[in-house]
């Protein structure tokens, strides 16, 4: 049998299928009052043998106010007033959904550590509908190399995996910008998003994942899966045979820089030959947090990647907080839409401090490194968040200032924007789906959401065109850059620095010392008067080669 | 029914761990034990949820009231001590 998704990070790994799965409420569940307390109880116990077992205190911790949680004698109230007559239930799950809202609620609006407890409700909830369903719960732990197998895995899930023993990632959700996706780039192992059909292979089944491809073989024979290495290594040789600073077969110089959220990426950086950072992603170090960490702790934090990157250039982007990334702390209250929230520099309207607090602590990391601190904020809309950005960051000494182009509004007042600071970088995931006005999550809208667009390209060149008429350098670090071909369109359009994750780099640096500079803004020029997203791909193609 | 007035120490407030605390006491005592912001409702103090859902902050006064019984007075400083006590130093 064999199942295509998108590759979206290239490779072939082989392993059994390990499925991270959560109770997915589209059967009915079937129960009577009693059966569901029974139930109750025991999720309770098993989160209180948990409890027991584990070694580690903070975790004891956590699972010991689930397992109370489980017993507390109000929800248990809640939900049996919901199921009052002595019956089997036809399908519980709008009783329990309900039983648990009205906490879930009364804690969300509490804000802060409070609301991260809403989580652990759900966890309850979800155990308890999988307990009734006869389903097991499982926890993401892998004690096996596996290819990890999910509908989609939330930032949460990726934290707690085990990824050591993640052999590949693919999902049945999300497209090519979806936090699975960039995840599996980052580790630098294959992965396929929006592979249908996935989900019903059975557990510790053995599969082939072409990355590159975006195919997935049950049961490989061993002559398909040395037929698949041995292309992928003659593609990787050809990446791997061009070292150096990144430029083009003209020698046009281009800037390849390496996007990371911690010293360790920074260092894997450092080892594929990256010439500095383009994307620190500060916020995956509040991710996990229930309360900021001191300006002390995030200078030490800052510091250690500055340091792995001592005399080359780091560009340090402000806490991207908030819609498909939220952080306990600050994005405590519910938003309908949170991609249009308040989320990147928006969260100074909300939670001013914070972000005064890490530009402290940006400059005084940039202090005690040699090393060329940038630093940019996400999510800047209109020319006035560019200045104050600026204002804020100058007035601690931070000289290279810039914002992250995302917005519609932002890449079409370029010209405006940019006469506030001092460089910009293209965010192209979040760019395309506000272009496209499609949630880049969502498996159903994959086709609306390539970058490869003509309408998303022509708002890149708008961005460029602005930021050439100001002199200022523009970059991209979105997955744009990842992309070989696509990297060469945005080179042709204006671009003269790519961030991308590590594992990336090689590939395209040895792609972009094949072309030159005249057929990447040819090809540009075509593919912008197309109407297609296979179109502009399909002159990429010819032009480039693949 | 003795009843006693406890700042809340911790500095996240009466957050899982302290409020864990408090639940194991008020459930093993046998008798009714609420807690609450002095002049408004108080929850059962058995409730890990409720005693959570009062989003006590540091430094908030909470009344503590144990039912009438054998060991109610024990009870009660034992409850006002995990209050007062500061559970992130």
């Amino acid at each position: 049998m064999s199942y295509s998704g998108i590759g979206v990070s290239p490779g072939i790994a082989v392993g059994p299928i390990r499925r991270v799965t959560r109770t997915q409420l589209s059967e009915p569940v079937p129960a009577s009052p009693r059966s569901v307390f029974k139930a109750l109880d025991a999720v309770a116990t098993d989160l209180e043998k948990r409890a027991e077992s584990v070694a580690l205190e903070v975790a004891r911790d956590v699972l010991s106010a689930q397992a109370m949680i489980a017993r507390d004698p109000a929800l248990v109230e809640a939900i049996g007033a919901r199921l009052l007559d002595d019956i089997e239930y036809p399908d519980v799950r709008s009783q329990i959904t309900e039983a648990f809202a009205g906490f879930k609620e009364a804690l969300a609006a509490l804000g802060g550590y409070f609301a991260e407890r809403v989580a652990d409700l759900e966890e309850i909830s979800d155990r308890l509908l999988a307990m009734l369903s006869g389903q097991e719960y499982e926890d993401v732990k892998l004690s096996e190399p596996s290819v990890i197998v999910a509908l989609d895995l939330t930032p949460a899930d990726t934290a707690s995996l085990d990824l050591n023993f993640a052999r590949a990632l693919v999902v049945e959700k999300g497209g090519p910008t979806s936090h699975t996706a960039i995840v599996a780039r980052g580790l630098g192992i294959p992965a396929i998003v929006g592979c249908v059909g996935i989900m019903d292979v059975p557990e510790g089944q053995i599969i082939m994942v072409d990355g590159r491809e975006g195919l997935v073989l049950t049961n490989p024979s061993d002559g398909e899966i040395e037929a698949r290495n041995t292309r992928e290594e003659s593609l990787r040789a050809r990446a791997s045979s061009v070292v150096g600073p990144g430029r083009l077969s003209d020698r046009t110089p281009i800037s390849l820089l390496a996007n990371a959220g911690n010293a360790q990426d920074a260092i894997s950086a450092a080892t594929v030959g990256a010439e500095g950072i383009g994307l620190f992603r500060t916020e995956l170090l509040f991710l996990d947090r229930n309360d900021e960490p001191s300006v002390d702790e995030q200078v030490e934090l800052y510091r250690s990647v500055f340091e792995a990157m001592a005399g080359r250039r780091v560009v340090v982007r402000t806490l991207d907080a908030g819609s498909d990334k939220p952080v306990p702390f600050i994005n405590a209250i519910h938003e309908e839409n949170p991609a249009l929230g308040v989320r990147g520099w928006r969260l100074t309207r909300t939670a001013d401090n914070v972000l005064d607090r890490q530009l402290d602590a940006i400059a005084a990391a940039s202090r005690a490194v040699n090393a060329d601190i940038w630093v940019m904020a996400p999510m800047i809309d209109v020319p006035s968040e560019a200045a104050e950005f600026a204002h804020r960051a100058r007035a601690r000494g931070l000289r290279r200032v810039g914002v992250m182009v995302e917005t519609p509004a932002s890449a079409i007042l370029a010209d405006k924007v940019l006469a506030e600071v001092d460089f910009a970088s293209l965010g192209t995931n979040d760019l395309t789906q506000y272009v496209m006005a499609a949630d880049r999550l969502d498996s159903r809208l994959s086709d609306l959401t390539s970058t490869w667009h003509p309408a998303v390209l022509r708002t890149i060149k708008m961005a460029a065109s602005g930021a050439e008429a100001l002199g200022r350098p523009i970059g991209v670090c979105g997955e744009a850059a990842a992309n070989p071909q696509l990297a060469a369109i945005m080179i042709g359009l204006g671009v003269s620095s790519l961030s991308m994750a590590p594992s990336a780099l090689a590939e395209v640096r040895g792609f972009l010392a094949q072309v030159d500079r005249a057929t990447c803004v040819r090809a540009a020029e075509q593919v912008l008067a197309v109407s297609s997203a296979d179109e502009a791909e399909g002159i990429a193609l010819d032009l480039f080669g693949s | 029914m003795p009843s006693q007035i406890a700042i809340v120490a911790s500095k996240i407030g009466l957050h899982a761990r302290p409020a864990s605390l408090l639940v194991k006491i008020a459930t093993s005592a046998g008798v009714p034990i609420t807690i609450g912001r002095v002049g408004q409702k108080a929850v059962n103090a058995a409730s890990m949820l409720s005693v959570l859902a009062l989003g006590a902050k540091s430094g908030e006064e909470l009344e503590v009231t144990v039912t009438d019984g054998p060991n109610a007075e024990q009870v009660l400083t034992q409850l006002v001590e995990i209050v007062t006590t500061d559970h992130d130093g």
